[in-house]
């Protein structure tokens, strides 16, 4: 039953998805895409809770190796987002 | 502890309301950048909720990814600059990719110690699915780095059984999978789905020509949200796979917006380097008339509306600052300046309004294609700078040519045309361009910055 559940909550994300993001205009897609790559470093969250909180080494050193790489988006990723839409602003008219 | 999982979900919920929101507010360059530090918020929420998980790795590792990773993204995005951007949007592409199949590597690895009995087949699908779309993500991104920074050609790069050895890739994936999904407990099944998803990775991007690298980056850019989403179900974590999937959708949606742009379908472009070169075309008659940069100032001194059409060649000129220059001049002069975007100039989605931006150029001075078309006749100079492709005419006119129906700024329309160019090559497709032939072009060559410093300087001189 939970699989339905999960395969419920695909669908309805997908079609938010797509909806939100057919209004972004052209102006703003590379930003929309470093900004989603962002996002996209939400793996760091599995990456934390997944691994458990077993001893093995090579766990360890994935978990550890994952978390570095999903914060360098996150990161990085908000961080540049945030640079450019700083530069998107209207003319001053005189 | 079960209170506590109620609210490690409740927040959850939380953030992906924040991220929504961000996304909303990115519709629109004013409140874009709220967007952004909205979404940032519910990735805070979502991070520090996920510590108070009982089931984590030590504190002491995280703590040590997070400085390491989190250092060096904050010096990456400090100093990157915005000519650079589509090459470590790439990157960190990569390293999404990269970090969901070490998330999947890792629930395996958690699974062998705990045995097998318990974990479900949807578990180990995902668990594959995760590990072959981010092995793909990160050996694919890593390849378009290569080629978008210049470390690498950017010519597809095609040898004799490439196809075959991809689809080779491709059956032995699907063997691999059924076979480690019967018999989760022999690793050698995953390490060779791992090794085969980052070999695939590399074939399928190597083969892309540059001329495709927008359709290639959003493409990965939307694997990494797949892999993302895969890995959510598959360590069963529901904002893993709502968030995963909003981006994977926004990905999807830029490639069809770039494949549209250019009139093509994906197929076609993830083939494109399989595609036999087109035979010599028509002969494009008439000469080439070049311009020497001090007289195209009298042009743009009497012209009363100036379209300026961005390329490539802005980029890497590092013109984008002279450009804004050259636009306040004009316009004190009494001059109105335009700007016309084609959807797939440049190496990514957007990029040359990120660059316009950058030089303080006013986002509502600048046009999609067919905002602009139907009035290309109004406009006394039309300014192409190291955009080829994306004004080529034989796009409509040369059937046989390899961007044949593609949609293009009509730039031959406008009453002059100056093709601001480093020469009269081909462009970046490789294509001939009849339009700078035309009668009303002229080809202003070298460098594109030094060419817009000396009109500014004759403006100066005046």
């Amino acid at each position: 039953m939970e699989n339905i559940y999960l395969i419920f909550i695909v669908l309805l994300a997908a079609f938010l998805g797509f909806e939100l993001i057919r209004k972004v205009p052209a102006t703003l897609h590379t930003p929309l895409m470093s900004g989603s790559n962002a996002i996209s470093g939400i793996t760091l969250v599995g990456a934390l809770a997944a691994s458990g909180s077993d001893n093995n080494v090579l766990t360890t050193i994935l978990g550890t190796t994952a978390v570095t790489l999903a914060s360098i988006n996150v990161v990085g990723g908000y961080l540049v987002t945030d640079r450019m839409l700083g530069m998107f602003k209207k003319k001053d008219k005189k | 502890m079960e209170s506590v999982a109620v609210l490690i979900n409740l927040a959850y919920v939380a953030a992906a309301g924040l991220f929504i929101i961000g996304l909303k507010l990115l519709s629109h360059p004013s409140s874009a950048r709220k967007g952004n530090a909205v979404s940032a918020m519910g990735m805070l929420v979502a991070v520090v909720v996920s510590l108070f998980d009982h089931q984590i790795i030590a504190y002491h590792w995280i703590l040590t990814g997070f400085l390491a990773g989190g250092i060096y993204g904050v010096w990456k995005a400090r100093s990157v600059e915005m000519t650079q951007m589509p090459e470590m949007v790439s990157l960190f592409n990569g390293f999404g990719g990269a970090a969901s199949l070490l998330l999947g590597w890792a629930t395996v690895n958690h699974q062998t110690l705990t045995g097998y009995e318990h974990i479900g087949l949807l578990v180990l699908l995902t668990v594959v699915l995760t590990v072959m779309i981010g092995g793909v993500t990160f050996s694919g991104s890593l390849v378009a780095w290569g080629k978008l920074s210049g470390n690498m050609s950017t010519k597809a790069f095609i040898f004799r059984g490439l196809r075959e050895l991809s689809i080779i890739h491709l059956i032995a994936l699907l063997v691999l999978s059924i076979v480690f999904i019967n018999q989760p407990d022999t690793t050698l099944w995953l390490y060779l789905i791992i090794i085969l998803a980052l070999s695939f990775g590399v074939l399928a991007t190597i083969s892309i020509g540059g001329a495709d690298m927008p359709v290639v980056i959003a493409l990965l850019n939307s694997y990494s949200g797949i892999a993302a989403s895969a890995a959510g179900l598959a360590v069963n974590n529901t904002i893993l796979i709502v968030t995963g999937l909003l981006v994977g959708a926004s990905g999807l949606i830029l490639t069809n917006i770039m494949c549209k742009a250019m009139n093509r379908s994906l197929l076609n472009v993830l083939l494109s380097g399989f595609a036999k070169p087109t035979e010599a075309m028509e002969k494009i008659e008439g000469e080439i008339k070049v311009m020497p940069a001090a007289d195209a100032f009298y042009v743009l001194e009497a012209a009363q509306a100036v379209l300026v059409v961005p390329g490539y060649g802005m980029a890497v000129a590092q013109a984008q600052h002279a450009v804004r220059e050259l636009q306040a001049l004009l316009e004190e002069n009494g001059c109105s300046v335009d700007y016309a975007i084609h959807p797939v100039a440049g190496r990514m989605p957007g990029h040359m309004n990120v660059l316009l931006a950058e030089a303080d150029v006013p986002y509502d001075q600048l046009y999609e294609m067919d905002d602009v078309n139907p009035r290309m006749e109004n406009y006394d100079v039309v300014i192409v700078i190291g955009a080829n492709d994306v004004v080529n005419p034989a796009a409509k006119e040369m059937k046989g040519s390899p961007i044949y129906g593609m949609p293009v700024i009509e730039a031959y329309r406008a009453k002059t045309v100056f093709v601001l160019k480093r020469s009269a090559d081909a462009g970046f497709a490789g294509v001939d361009n009849p339009l700078f032939f035309r009668d009303n072009t002229r080809m202003v060559l070298g460098d594109a910055k030094d060419t817009i410093n000396t009109i500014i300087r004759e403006f100066g001189d005046e």
